[in-house]
């Protein structure tokens, strides 16, 4: 891997993190509804896949399309505009941030965990049938893993011998539920029962991401079956914006008036319960950010990345100076 | 009689039933924390009974919703929650093959007494996979019972009744009437946002000692004779609304609450519809093959003979705000539709 490379990876994470604190900005004034799952913190195992993917591949992902979409070209203002349920957004306004297609890059995502794997399948079942030497990769998180529709469809992309990337974005929960307490064996070994090669690796390191994805890529393509990427990472807003666990600990007075009206019930439960509540601060730590340790690893031309961040900054303001001169003409406006 | 929030009541009445009956149980992805937010409203079963009887899942809806059926046959009544009606996709041969069919084939010496409790309803914007109601499709098969409650009593009365139903429940709780959802939801503890939000649905009057309220047996809300307005849920809130427009414009409509899909409480719709000659139907589930149509099959074959209308939901929930708000049953739609009838 050459350092241009590292360097352009870098750029890709950073516009989808300023793109989605800009989101963030919008949700949090009441103008983006319902629920909203960010993808920061992950952002370093998305661009370590979707920066390889060419023309044509195709891509299925979770309740964390942003990152994806972005990164994979997708007209950030479009997406924005969908975002605020505008009728020029990239689906009309009808899908919100998690039911986000684009059509043109064999893009689809949904909110039903688990599915992106039969999704994922489904699409290298038909650009393996056209003979297009395509691949379809598949992004989910470590709870998806216990969902029956996931385990099925790694089995029929094995036994089909499709051109599969399943990649496992681990952050150790599943909104409120540690996975590790409701899940049996480890997730590499499930993969091998299935006869599918894997890899685990550390999700942070955008650089280590994108070495093991480099090789299963260049095994899809080489039609050897599908492959599995097992990436820790974390969070960084918890599981969707305003998680109440996260609330509880950015005001920790609410923890304490929390247990004193509990302290009637000793036990066990009560003691997980607080064990939750404390242990959720832990991802917040900035040596997990995967932005903050690129640009460790960059540091020597600390130029150079202060005029990248410049420019990105500039393009995301521009994106939502354009989106919302457009929303300013009403939902309706055509 | 105490005040209480809707979603306090459906826990205060699951807490009675767990204090009651060992037997009963809880499972579900998150149970130990989803109530969190309200700052751990008492009771939090998950601390009161312990992870035993408050098992939290991984999220794994096919498999045990099909494990909390056999445990219902082997003695158990399970409380299975499936955080979102939408979810029930994921689960539907347990419910379909399995939990309905049991009871029939065995001659009916087997029985399976579980309750699916899960969320449902739209109005705070997140769209088709995460707001339908689904009612009407899930009534269609025989063998299971249907309650939509739509204000704290008869949320946690019905809730007593369905834990100790000897067959499957499936048991809807509306997000804009429980205060836990929405906050989780929509506003994520913003100020930002607001949302429509019934006030004689979301806190009212309980007893302090919950009682069963039998399945299928409506409640006439208010009494009018020009008109029956039949709804479920959050929309006989939208129905009670519009009723009270309604008699400012001289009709007099009577709003019935279901209660229950299933059983349909036919003896109390005919006494009413019969009165009033005039039909219509508010139903926040789709409008082909639901609800609104069997009412009206229902009725006809009973011989009544009346006009008839309904405003239900007719297409996948979008997103926008805006648009959502056309979407669902809104007391607009209502009124004018309503008039409509009157005037035919
Ligand atoms: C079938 C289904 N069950 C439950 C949910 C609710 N839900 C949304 S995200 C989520 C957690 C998913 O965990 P994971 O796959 O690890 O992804 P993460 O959110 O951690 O990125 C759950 C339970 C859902 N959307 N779909
Ligand atoms: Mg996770």
């Amino acid at each position: 891997m050459v350092e241009a490379e590292v360097w352009q990876l870098y750029r890709d994470m950073l516009r989808s993190r300023l793109f989605e604190e800009a989101v963030t900005d919008l949700w949090e004034k009441g103008k983006i509804s319902g629920e909203l799952h960010l993808g920061t913190g992950e952002e370093a195992i998305i661009a370590g896949v979707v920066s390889q993917l060419e023309e044509g591949d195709a891509m299925a992902v979770d309740h964390r399309g942003t990152p994806p979409f972005i990164m994979r070209g997708i007209d950030p203002v479009l997406i924005l505009l969908e975002f605020l349920g505008h009728s020029k957004g990239l689906c009309a306004g009808k899908g919100g941030h998690m039911h986000l297609f684009s059509k043109e890059h064999l893009a689809a995502s949904s909110g039903i965990v688990g599915s992106s794997g039969p999704a994922a399948t489904g699409f290298a079942l038909a650009l393996k049938y056209q003979k297009q030497k395509k691949i379809a990769v598949a992004f989910f998180g470590e709870g998806a893993m216990n969902q029956g529709m996931m385990l099925e469809s790694m089995n029929l992309a094995s036994v089909w011998n499709l051109p599969v990337l399943f990649v496992c974005k681990d952050n150790d929960w599943a909104v409120s539920t540690v996975t590790n307490n409701v899940t049996g064996g480890k997730l590499i070994d499930r993969a091998k029962g299935f006869g599918i090669e894997g890899y685990e690796v550390d999700g942070t390191d955008v650089e280590a991401v994108w070495k093991v994805v480099n090789e299963a890529i260049s095994k899809l393509r080489n039609n050897d079956g599908p492959q599995f990427i097992h990436a820790h990472c974390v969070h960084m807003e918890g599981h969707f914006l305003g998680d109440p666990l996260l609330r509880y600990h950015r005001n920790p007075t609410m923890l304490v008036e929390a247990a004193d009206s509990l302290k009637q019930y000793a036990g066990e439960s009560l003691d997980e319960v607080f064990l939750l509540l404390r242990k959720i601060g832990g991802q917040l730590k900035k040596k997990f950010d995967p932005l903050v340790v690129t640009q460790k690893k960059l540091k020597d031309n600390a130029e150079r990345l202060k005029q990248i961040e410049e420019e990105v900054t500039k393009e995301i303001e521009q994106v939502v100076y354009k989106t919302l001169e457009i929303f300013k003409g009403g939902v309706k406006d055509d | 009689m105490t005040k209480m929030g809707f979603a306090q009541a459906i826990v205060s009445a699951i807490e009675q039933a767990m204090a009651e009956d060992e037997n009963v149980i809880i499972m579900g992805e998150d149970v130990h924390v989803l109530r969190i937010p309200k700052l751990l409203p008492k009771p939090n079963l998950f601390i009161r009974f312990g992870k035993e009887r408050v098992k939290y899942t991984p999220i794994s809806e096919s498999g045990f919703v099909g494990a909390a059926v056999t445990a219902a046959m082997a003695g158990l009544r399970p409380i299975v929650e499936v955080l979102f009606a939408d979810f029930l996709g994921v689960t539907m041969d347990a419910i379909l093959n399995h939990a309905a069919k049991i009871s029939f084939f065995s001659g009916n010496k087997w029985n399976v007494p579980l309750v699916i409790r899960t969320a449902c309803g739209g109005g705070y914007g997140d769209a088709g996979q995460h707001e339908q109601s689904l009612w009407g499709w899930l009534a269609h098969i025989p063998g299971l019972s249907i309650v939509v409650p739509s204000n704290p009593a008869d949320a946690g009365g019905l809730m007593l009744s369905s834990i100790y139903e000897d067959n499957p429940v499936i048991y809807f709780e509306h997000k804009m009437l429980a205060d836990y959802w929405l906050d989780y939801m929509g506003s994520g503890g913003r100020t930002t946002v607001s949302f429509d939000v019934p006030e004689k649905g979301l806190e009212g009057e309980v007893p302090d000692k919950w009682e069963s309220i039998p399945l299928g047996k409506l409640n006439k809300i208010k009494g009018g004779n020009d008109i029956t307005l039949i709804s479920v849920g959050v929309g006989v809130h939208r129905s009670i609304e519009a009723a009270n427009i309604l008699e400012e414009k001289g009709i007099s409509a009577e709003v019935l609450d279901l209660r229950c899909v299933a059983p349909l409480d036919i003896e109390g719709l005919k006494k009413s519809v019969s009165k009033t000659e005039a039909v219509l139907i508010v139903d926040e589930d789709y409008k082909n093959f639901g609800l609104s149509g069997e009412i009206c099959a229902i009725l006809l074959e009973e011989g009544l003979s009346f006009k008839y209308g309904r405003v239900c939901t007719e297409n996948t929930i979008p997103y926008s705000r805006e648009l959502e708000d056309q979407a669902l049953p809104n007391t607009k739609r209502i009124i004018d539709k309503a008039v409509n009838i009157v005037k035919k």
